[in-house]
């Protein structure tokens, strides 16, 4: 089935199977590989992209279902070669040891602050509590988070 | 892991997704929030030939008070109903439910109608919409009917609907004054199903219960209403002897088995538990606290 999904402002298109899964779009056929494939069970969200804004599971959404509308990746964070306040606060805040679940962590937390410009401790660890740290690094990722909030949007 | 291959459709009204169905039959499912269906076929616990995928379908998400109702448009996503300031305020035993399914980012497509259908006892929803005494709309070829959740999980994974029918919008009828609700899980992690969960909902006139439903989660083959346990409350004072008492009936008519979750007796004790906790919350609802 032909798609076209809008990634990170470009439109892009394909020819893919009904079964093609979003995350393997975004991998392997457009070769996007920031987007992390974990547990493949819809349990650790290092494959957590935006999809119309909101952050989604893509090992758990067809790519046909993204068939004309927003996806947003980890690649999409950095504009005009400036990082995203997200991706400074991870740099500056040590948000990352082995780095796995680093794009998903960081596209949950650049939703939170879209819609909630000054989290709580309480309201980002919730709002990160789909996404899984094997390091256990959760105390830097939430300070990432914290220290991305008091800085203006891009 | 990958599913098995299936031919995709993606109607952009009710009617031509009831024609897919009529047209694929027991071969086709919907594929609404996918967030339940889509992990059992990459598992290929279900590999249906056809999917229809209800997503484009323009009118099927709302949440709205008329006629006596709260309606829930079947394809409302859980981080809405979560999110929703007339459900919390009016209904708080669905934000109590729609807060503990699954995770954040898993809520962001998963629908309230996908799941009742899914019919999984371990699901959420059902066990609150059985306190509440909601009911379901059907469409179909032939158009609406409305079918009362306590007719509609038939075993497990199993439902009343028809093959060519959808399941369109959730009916909750509006609490009485001096009513309240309350949804308690108790689960390993954040995302996991419920070891047992426990929904109330009563309608207290001065101190008497005048109306009483409780429903129990992931305790049975099917979602449980706790009849014994309603019925011990209606008519008799709000305390804590009759709260233990319907509480000791919902634990007894729990039907848990062991599994990796807990044994048996620990799971029966926890709707014991969780009955008491979540009738005393409904119960301070009521009353007009949190």
């Amino acid at each position: 089935m032909k798609i076209s999904v809008n990634v990170n402002g470009t439109p892009r298109e394909a020819d893919v199977e009904p079964r093609l899964l979003l995350v393997h779009f975004i991998r392997e056929v457009l070769n996007m590989t920031g987007t992390h494939i974990g547990c493949d069970t819809t349990s650790c969200g290092a494959c957590t992209v935006l999809l119309d804004g909101r952050p989604v599971k893509s090992c758990t959404v067809f790519a046909v279902m993204a068939n004309g509308r927003d996806v947003m990746t980890v690649e999409g964070l950095e504009k005009d070669g400036k990082l995203d306040r997200i991706q400074d606060g991870f740099h500056e805040e040590h948000g990352l040891q082995c780095g796995f679940c680093t794009p998903g962590m960081m596209m949950t937390g650049y939703s939170l602050l879209k819609n909630n410009p000054s989290p709580s401790e309480a309201d980002i660890r919730w709002a990160i509590s789909g996404n899984l740290c094997r390091c256990t690094g959760y105390v830097n990722i939430v300070k990432s988070i914290q220290h991305a909030s008091q800085k203006p949007a891009q | 892991m990958i599913p098995a291959s299936f031919e995709y459709s993606s109607p952009s009204t009710l009617a031509e997704a009831i024609a897919l169905l009529q047209q694929h039959g027991e071969d086709a499912k919907i594929l609404a929030g996918g967030q339940s269906l889509i992990p059992l076929m990459k598992l290929r616990m279900a590999a249906p030939k056809h999917l229809i995928d209800i997503n484009g379908i323009g009118d099927l998400s709302y949440i709205r008070e008329s006629g006596g109702y709260l309606t829930i448009g079947a394809l409302t996503r859980e981080s809405d109903v979560d999110g929703s300031q007339l459900i919390r305020d009016k209904y708080p035993i669905l934000s109590d439910t729609a807060g503990v399914i699954a995770d954040p980012i898993v809520r962001n497509m998963a629908t309230v109608g996908g799941n009742l259908a899914h019919a999984d006892p371990a699901n959420d929803h059902p066990a609150t919409m059985l306190a509440l005494g909601a009911e379901v709309v059907a469409t179909g070829p032939g158009g609406q009917r409305t079918i009362a959740l306590t007719d509609f999980f038939t075993g497990l994974f199993t439902t009343a609907l028809n093959a060519d029918e959808i399941l369109t919008e959730i009916r909750i009828p509006t609490p009485a004054a001096g009513s309240g609700g309350a949804y308690l899980k108790v689960e390993r992690k954040v995302g996991d199903f419920a070891t047992a969960g426990v929904a109330a909902q009563v309608t207290l006139d001065g101190d008497t219960v005048r109306g009483a439903g409780i429903g129990l989660t992931n305790v049975g083959p099917m979602p449980i209403k706790a009849t014994r346990a309603e019925q011990a409350l209606v008519g008799k004072p709000a305390n804590d002897a009759n709260i233990k008492e319907a509480a000791r009936l919902a634990a007894e008519d729990s039907e848990p088995s062991d599994d990796l979750r807990g044994s048996a007796d620990y799971k029966r004790s926890l709707v014991r538990v969780l009955t008491t906790r979540a009738l005393r919350q409904a119960i301070s609802r009521a009353r007009g606290g949190h």
